[in-house]
């Protein structure tokens, strides 16, 4: 009896959002976007340089730093300019985002193993950027300090870092932005098609056609939530299926832990959505107010940016935000192959929020009907 | 009068939206000024379409609107200036107190400053208003929404006034206000469109334009459109078997154009020189009497009569026993507080197993919080509940089992087609494998979805959406029925077909409790209890409470004039 | 024109009726709690979660530091990691007790100092300093790498200069113009305001004439004289007010609350935004006209307003790097011409020459998105 009625219940809620164009949108939409412009667009890595050179030296050394910075990939274009004014100018108005300057003697330092000095001026504005052009800029001097006599003498102790990057040896930014998208796309659709589901029936005066049929309250939420985590697992594969066979990101760990954690986070997600939901009179309401827990769930997740570089009283805010432990989980999954204790270390606090939110989202549920 | 110059002049128009048939089919009309035109039809009947082409926010596809002289198309800003409008949602700011609205409203029709105090203080006066200016339009009733919007399209005295079914969602009393307020401002020349779907508002219009399905049926006075069906139409009484049976046998008659209850009695519209048939050789012969026509018995008859009298979904009910005295609906001292406000007070009647009973009031007054505290969306305060002899609050689910819910605007899953909405609610209820498959298949059938099985329930025309809408709510035989203003908006032919399926189901022995703020169906009623500021004031049969009311002025009142006696009687009664 | 028309009445009359019209829109603006909510409760948490929450600075990155073999330079070198700012240090002795943490994420990176160190060192055979690092996080990677690397050349510059003197053979001395200490909040907290202005002007205003056309309210304002334009103009001008006011509340707090400077006028400030709202407005308008539906013209604004403005800007990723096809669709995001220039207005000071570009485009894309708006909201419903 009860699962004739569930059962109705779940198929109609997933043919509600299937068969709605609105629905249909939300489901198609926003997936694909996001896989486009996040994979290819929201790249910290920095290409196609622009820089300027301003050589007050017209040895071969100078000639020679030139000759790299050419060589390097990552510059795209190198002006050069003998006027300091344009110098100022090329940066503020932000031509280049770096500007070499070498001074008159440079090249006679080095032949007399002085210590020759290059300036590098950087735009500040975009300090993110600038750090990692100075970065390359360093190595490239770096490479042909070198090369100098001097250099070639002091070469047999200087200390030289060998770098091994672990799990990602060339730094692919897709192999780390695509496994995180594995985690938003199913916050982003879970939350809102949640979200949406009661606010759509009560905009719609259906709301309370479930209200006086035999359904019980547990078993309106049970239906409410499995549909939404049944699209959201459906996501989930999609874009495990595009991060293994379109990215190449490699998938070290079990998908068995993969899922079976999924669905808890996906419960405290939907939780979460159900809340929203229970808490909006419209969908209006439900979308802004989905939104307001979206963007900071993004940004204090450890997806934008480290958690352990927030300052100290922030970090503990993050610990409420399901996606900071399911990116955790994802991202050891593809690439580090984590143990399964971890996973489970990091599933805990999953089904915590998903307890808290279902039941405060039942408690308001009911308290509603009053 | 009928000397001037009409106001609107509509030649042949017709106005297409995508590819649906058309939403005016070749329509003509002229409104005079000086009069209350009627642009009356059921819903979907093209009555917005053709007010919104008279305002030029619209232009028609072919043919063409003449308003005060000007063509809607080339010179819709000086229609715009000259006339008042009021949409169906009043175009009022609901954040805006209602000062604020009237002044916006006086600062966009350009009203000189010298004339606003003297303006302000009459419409204000005149729409009863003026305790409430500071008070914010969302938070008005709908009647005083109403009032304000009528007031906001007056500020300038327009030459003609635009009203879209100012008459929806208002409870008799403030219509009738409403009523006064236009035909006052006829007697100065305005010329007033009252658009609706209430056809007893139709009768009484100067003129009407009778819209159905885009298509014009008929323009003229009423009077001359009922005279069509003048020594036709029957009333009934004496009958001494049950009522609803006694109806189904007439509608089966050939000779019977329509048919309704009106209390006790029934009233007949028959073939041209007929008359009511007998019905039971043996038993004493219902007396029949000649009864004014009114507009809707002519509107029926030109469309051709109403349907029979057979439900097939009655015929194939199992029948409930009513041997048991016990009353299947049952609401103990209800009462529901929200803060210190009283919604309803103490509400106590019981239904017993096959009867219809009406909850009556106007807007506001509680009747909707005692509906939804006896079909369990709303916790009562104090008092209980039973439907089929299960309490409410403790064996909800048991009780809901038992009863069927069909809303105000039919609450379909308007993406979900017709055959997953019958899934749907067979799920709901329980209905799985051979007898689910029995029951949604009879629905198919007596309703006569099977080409529209596929069809988004959205995309159903109003009369299809009720059927659905009624099926879904008897899928699973209840027995008791719970109807939220079952039938607003549709047709008189859908409402017709309606009712004659409720009342074979109450034959079976299912009960009734409907809510509406139709007068028609309020005769349908075995008994109503009227309620008024969260009390009931009124309890009896439709009968007894014309009854209460009637006069030597009034001797016999309409369900109308009860109504708003009894909730004015009951007024006067509170402030002595 | 009938002596009753409108058209013939003074300008009087006008001003009245458009000074209503702004009336009751801004009586709405401070009654409707979502407008509230997206003019100044988002703006704060967003300005907040920029200025505190998200931080491109990588300082105190916690590492593993292995010290394979004790000696008095590798114990130096040791201790040139542990006094870097850039690094939080665990030392131990074998790579494997940090292998798991590198793992389970707990350190970033792993400097080890092998114990072939000191003996390569004293014989001159090139002696080397392994770092592992997360790849799993490139961007962290990049500056675990980075640090490391200059740790070591400030390590062996320091030892070299009271050792034997040698300095090294080329210096590269750096200097970051505007932002010398690279405080990532000063360029996130200015880019913020962007998109703040981009949530008023776009997603507030699609949503409140959307709101108008469900309502019904949009149709009786049309069956009165009010024109098009003025309808508008009425509705315009106190999201313009707005727009502005949410702007000079984000930048007085990033100034007084955040520290971010402020080098350049505020009318180089004022000139930008109200520019930049156009374009802004512009896009609500015919988000509203051409959908009538506050959910849609919601989930519009959000995807093709709020979406580039974050990504497609340069606001946290350089465009520079974007794929092609990428880069031309971002010249048509009126926020990528905006958030470069307020990051100069804060950090640089009045550069003319660039804002008076970024002006000229941002006109350029208002007037045709207003162009399109009057288009699809003629006084007609259908």
């Amino acid at each position: 009896m009860w699962w004739t009625r569930l059962k109705a219940l779940i198929v109609k809620e997933l043919l509600a959002v299937l068969r709605d164009p609105k629905g249909r949108t939300v489901l198609i939409v926003p997936p694909i976007l996001q896989l486009l412009v996040f994979s290819y667009a929201a790249t910290l890595e920095v290409t196609n340089v622009d820089v300027m050179v301003l050589n007050r030296d017209n040895g071969h050394w100078s000639q020679e730093l030139v000759n790299q910075i050419k060589g390097s990939p990552t510059f795209r274009s190198i002006r050069f300019t003998d006027s300091p004014a344009e110098v100022r100018m090329a940066i503020d108005t932000q031509k280049v985002i770096a500007v070499v300057e070498i001074g008159p003697t440079f090249s006679r330092d080095i032949e007399a193993a002085r210590p020759a000095e290059v300036q590098v001026i950087l735009d500040g504005r975009r300090s993110n950027a600038s750090q990692i052009v100075s970065g390359y800029l360093s190595r490239i001097v770096g490479t042909l300090a070198a090369d100098t006599p001097s250099g070639k003498r002091m070469a047999s102790n200087a200390v030289s870092v060998v770098a091994r990057n672990w799990f990602n040896p060339n730094l692919t930014y897709q192999w780390f932005m695509v496994p995180n998208l594995v985690a938003s796309i199913a916050l982003l659709i879970g939350l809102i098609v949640t979200a949406l589901s009661i606010a759509r029936e009560r905009e719609l005066g259906t709301f309370d056609q479930l209200m006086v049929s035999p359904l019980r309250t547990h078993e309106i939420l049970i239906g409410k939530l499995i549909p939404p985590m049944m699209i959201g697992l459906f996501h989930i594969t999609i874009y495990i299926l595009a991060a293994v066979f379109i990215f190449g990101v490699p998938l070290r760990g079990s998908l068995l832990l993969l899922y079976g954690s999924a669905i808890f986070y996906l419960a405290s997600v939907v939780g979460l959505g159900l809340f929203i939901s229970a808490l909006s009179m419209t969908q209006q309401q439900a979308i802004l107010g989905a939104f307001l827990f979206m963007v900071p769930a993004m940004l204090l997740s450890g997806f934008a940016t480290p958690i352990e570089n927030m300052p100290a009283w922030l970090q503990p805010i993050t610990y409420v935000n399901p996606l900071r432990y399911f990116l955790v989980i994802v991202k050891g999954v593809f690439l580090k192959d984590i143990p399964a204790v971890e996973v489970a270390r990091q599933t805990i606090p999953l089904l915590l929020i998903a307890i808290v939110t279902l039941s405060a989202a039942s408690w308001l549920f009911r308290r509603r009907l009053e | 009068m009928s000397e001037q110059a009409p106001f609107v002049r509509i030649v042949d128009v017709v106005k297409r939206f995508g590819d649906a048939p058309p939403a005016l089919d070749h329509v003509a009309g002229e409104i005079l000024g000086g009069r209350i035109t009627g642009l009356v039809g059921p819903d979907g009947a093209g009555k917005t379409t053709l007010i919104r082409l008279m305002t030029g926010l619209m232009a028609p596809e072919e043919g063409k609107v003449e308003v005060l002289g000007f063509d809607t198309v080339t010179n819709a800003a000086d229609i715009q200036a000259s006339i008042g409008y009021m949409p169906q949602r009043f175009g009022l700011y609901e954040d805006l107190s209602v000062q604020e609205n009237l002044n916006l409203y006086a600062d966009l029709r350009g009203l000189p400053l010298s004339e606003r105090a003297a303006t302000f203080n009459e419409l204000l006066e005149f729409t009863d208003l003026k305790r409430f200016t500071e008070r914010l339009a969302g938070k008005l009733s709908g009647g005083m929404k109403q009032k304000l919007g009528l007031a906001c399209a007056l500020l300038r005295k327009p030459r003609l006034l635009l009203l879209d079914e100012p008459g929806v969602g208002v409870d008799p009393i403030s219509r009738r206000d409403l009523w006064k307020m236009v035909e006052n401002l006829t007697a100065e020349g305005i010329g007033v469109v009252w658009s609706t779907a209430y056809l007893d508002e139709a009768e009484a219009c100067d003129s009407v334009l009778l819209l159905n399905e885009g298509k014009l049926l008929f323009t003229g006075s009423p009077a001359e459109l009922t005279s069509r069906v003048a020594g036709r139409v029957f009333k009934v009484s004496g009958i001494s078997q049950g009522r609803r049976q006694a109806l189904a046998r007439y509608l089966e008659d050939e000779n019977v154009v329509d048919g309704v209850i009106q209390g006790e009695a029934i009233r007949l519209v028959m073939k041209p020189d007929t008359v009511p048939p007998v019905l039971d050789e043996g038993s004493p012969a219902p007396s029949a009497a000649e009864a004014t026509p009114r507009f809707e018995d002519a509107f029926i008859d030109m469309l051709g009569g109403g349907p029979g009298g057979r439900s097939k979904l009655a015929e194939t009910q199992t029948a409930f026993s009513t041997e048991s005295a016990k009353p299947v609906i049952e609401a103990h001292g209800l009462t529901k507080r929200f803060g210190d406000f009283t919604a309803a007070d103490a509400i106590t009647f019981d239904i017993p197993r096959g009867q219809i009973f009406g909850l009556l009031g106007p807007n506001g007054a509680g009747k909707s919080t005692t509906f939804k505290m006896l079909c369990g969306l709303l916790k009562p305060t104090a008092g209980e509940g039973r439907v089929a002899g299960f309490d409410l609050r403790r064996d909800a689910a048991e009780a809901r089992n038992r009863l069927g819910y069909m809303a105000q605007k039919f609450s379909l899953y308007g993406d979900l087609s017709v055959a997953q909405n019958l899934s749907f609610f067979a799920g709901v209820y329980g209905l799985s494998g051979a007898r689910k498959r029995e029951r949604t298949q009879l629905m198919i059938e007596i309703f006569g979805f099977g080409r529209l099985l596929d069809m988004s329930a959205k995309d159903l025309p109003l009369g299809l959406k009720q059927r659905l809408a009624l099926a879904c709510a008897v899928l699973h035989e209840p027995e008791a029925l719970f109807l939220d203003e079952p039938t607003s908006g549709v047709d008189p032919i859908t409402r017709r077909e309606f009712w004659t399926h409720i009342n074979g189901l109450v034959e079976k022995g299912v009960t009734v409790l409907v809510t509406t703020h139709f007068m028609d169906e309020a005769e349908y009623c075995d008994r109503i209890s009227l309620i008024y500021r969260g009390r009931s004031i009124a309890l009896g049969s439709p009968d007894e409470l014309k009854a209460q009311v009637a006069s030597a002025a009034l001797p016999d009142p309409t369900m109308e004039d009860a109504f708003i006696a009894l909730v004015q009687g009951s007024e006067e009664k509170e402030a002595a | 024109m009938t002596a009753h028309s409108p058209m013939t009445e003074g300008r009087a009359a006008r001003i009245r009726r458009f000074a209503a019209l702004v009336r009751k829109e801004s009586y709405q603006i401070v009654r409707d709690p979502s407008s509230i909510l997206i003019a100044f409760v988002l703006p704060l948490i967003l300005l907040f979660l920029f200025g505190y929450g998200v931080s491109l600075d990588t300082t105190q990155t916690r590492i593993g530091l292995v010290i394979e073999e004790e000696a008095p330079l590798t114990r130096d070198l040791a201790a040139g990691f542990q006094a870097s700012r850039y690094f939080t240090v665990t030392v131990g002795r074998d790579r494997r007790e940090f292998e798991e943490d590198l793992v389970l994420g707990r350190v970033r990176g792993i400097v080890v100092i092998p114990k072939t160190f000191m003996a390569d060192y004293a014989a001159g055979r090139h002696p080397a300093l392994q770092v592992l690092v997360d790849g799993s996080d490139p961007n962290t990677a990049n500056f675990v790498q980075n640090y490391a690397q200059a740790t070591v050349a400030n390590w062996e510059r320091q030892r070299l200069s009271d050792g034997s003197g040698r300095p090294p053979a080329i210096a590269a001395e750096q200097r970051f113009w505007f932002n010398p200490e690279l405080t990532s909040r000063n360029f996130l907290v200015p880019g913020s305001i962007a998109i703040v202005m981009t949530l008023v002007g776009t997603l507030l205003t699609s949503l409140v004439v959307a709101r108008e056309w469900e309502r019904g309210t949009m149709e009786a304002m049309m069956a009165t004289p009010v024109s098009a334009a003025e309808l508008l103009a009425g509705k315009l001008l106190p999201y313009f007010l707005l727009g502005l006011t949410s702007m000079t509340l984000c930048v007085l707090l990033a100034v007084f609350l955040f520290g971010v400077p402020f080098r350049g006028s505020v009318a180089a400030l004022y000139a930008l935004s109200a520019t930049f709202l156009m374009p802004a407005l512009g896009q609500g308008l015919l988000i509203s006209a051409a959908t009538k539906n506050q959910f849609l013209a919601s989930q519009l604004a959000l995807i093709s307003a709020f979406l580039p403005a974050f990504l497609l800007s340069g606001f946290l990723f350089e465009i520079n790097s974007m794929p092609t096809v990428i880069q031309w669709i971002t010249l048509i995001v009126p926020a990528r011409y905006l958030i470069p220039s307020l990051q100069t207005v804060f950090l640089a000071g009045d550069i003319w020459p660039m804002f008076t570009q970024a002006i000229a485009v941002m006109f350029l894309i208002g007037c045709v998105f207003f162009a399109l708006a009057a288009r699809s909201t003629r006084k007609r419903i259908a």
